[in-house]
């Protein structure tokens, strides 16, 4: 890759950024606020003190105008040093609601020329500032995280993606076991999750891993809809293939041939209302396995073989 | 379609933002079985559908697909969002019936999968 081709992609992350990213993730939320009783010479020792150009007044977070730099000097000229500071501000505030996204205030700061704004919550009330210094800090640092994560990925994937390489032996396979409870629905998946971060990390071709995932996910559903003690699932990766097993000890099946028939089901309606139990399980496994081997008895569980034969070419 | 404009079309809520408006969407689809999504999602595709259990998202992870559609208005549970947010995918509310908003989408150029064959034997 070339610097160039880094330039571009930078730039990409930063508009992501800005369009995914909410203002209250951005704005100081220590705000110099001026109060409506103060003078403007008072004012003019507070930016002096605090090293701003500029500042939010309000009364008990309600704000009633902005006071800035420009303000100050043009009040002094008047000689209204001594005058209240809300004969000085401007009264027209341009504020920005602290869950819009960050691209809006990039607009107002950026090209509209406004060097900060305050941030409201729905009932107005002042709970922040954005300025194009906090922006730029908040994004930079955002940047570094994702920049952070990505590497650490990379890292995970360059580890794994050697193992068969790094580890020598007549036949190497790397085995994965996975407990599944019955009836855990809302954890239902989490093996079948980390079994595709597992292949993407070995760099196995993207629509094997794909095919796997549907596979694997189908059969975990399968172990936590119709057993009634769970099961595992077994992953045995080698260099060419991939072998796996999703066994149970549950009720088994009474008639196998019936059960491989898309659309034939024996879910309860609660997974139906799910969206699961509609019978195409089994004929989905079959697609998108190289192999598929359902070996069961009532009364003595259940054993689901897939293959998938890799291709190392890619 | 880009993002952006599906979202006007369906004059949709973003619940979880995890792609940018000018992020592509090369097709839809719409399924309220499971299933049908693992059969016939396709990466990238924007999967709309009225089911809003967390099983949604790990279909969708699955899949490949990025952008899920909740449609008549449901609310999602908080189960789900947390998922969404983890798995780094998109989660979009809008007020249509499933029917109007596959057929406001598929008007304003988004393309589905075309006529599909399911057979024992076919991948």
């Amino acid at each position: 890759m070339t610097h160039g081709d880094m330039t571009v992609q930078e730039i990409t992350k930063v508009q992501e950024l800005i369009y995914t990213t909410r203002v209250e993730d951005v704005m100081a939320t220590d705000v110099i606020i001026v109060d409506p009783s103060m003078t403007v010479a008072d004012v003019r020792a507070l930016m002096k003190e605090k090293h701003i150009s500029g500042a939010p007044v309000a009364e008990n977070r309600k704000i009633v105008g902005i006071v800035t730099m420009t303000d100050i000097i043009r009040a002094m000229e008047e000689g209204m040093l001594y005058e209240p500071v809300t004969t000085a501000m401007t009264t027209q505030v341009k504020t920005v609601l602290k869950d819009s996204v960050v691209a809006e205030v990039a607009n107002s700061l950026g090209i509209k020329g406004f060097s900060r704004l305050p941030v409201v919550d729905h009932d107005g009330m002042l709970v922040g500032i954005v300025t194009t210094g906090t922006l730029i800090k908040s994004l930079l640092r955002q940047m570094d995280r994702s920049f952070q994560k990505n590497e650490a990925e990379k890292l995970h994937t360059y580890r794994a993606s050697h193992i068969f390489q790094d580890i020598v032996s007549d036949d190497t396979s790397l085995l994965l076991r996975f407990v599944v409870d019955d009836k855990d629905f809302s954890n239902a998946g989490k093996a079948s999750s980390m079994i595709k971060r597992a292949l993407q990390r070995l760099v196995v071709n993207p629509q094997i891993v794909r095919r796997v995932a549907v596979a694997v996910y189908e059969a975990e559903m399968n172990l936590v809809i119709h057993t009634d003690v769970g099961g595992e699932i077994l992953v045995d990766i080698r260099k060419d293939k991939l072998s796996i097993s999703a066994v149970d000890h549950g009720p088994g099946i009474k008639d196998l041939k019936q059960v491989l028939q898309p659309g034939y089901s024996t879910a309860p309606e609660w997974i139906r209302d799910m969206g699961f139990g509609a019978g195409m399980g089994l004929a989905n496994i079959k697609r998108v396995s190289d192999m598929m081997k359902l070996i069961s008895e009532p009364g003595g569980g259940t054993r689901l073989d897939l293959v998938f034969n890799l291709d190392h070419s890619q | 379609m880009k993002l952006r404009e599906l979202t006007e079309v369906l004059k949709a809520d973003i619940l979880v933002e995890n792609h940018g408006p000018d992020e592509d969407i090369p097709l839809g689809g719409a399924a309220d079985l499971m299933s049908d999504v693992l059969a016939f999602g396709a990466a990238g595709m924007a999967l709309l559908t009225g089911l809003t259990n967390p099983q949604v998202v790990r279909t969708a992870e699955m899949a490949g697909i990025n952008v899920i559609v909740l449609v008549r208005d449901k609310n999602a549970p908080p189960e789900t969002i947390e998922l969404a947010r983890e798995l780094e995918i998109t989660l979009i509310r809008t007020s249509y019936t499933m029917y109007e908003a596959c057929g406001r989408l598929f008007s304003a150029g988004l393309p589905g999968l075309g006529v599909v064959k399911i057979r024992n034997d076919s991948w």
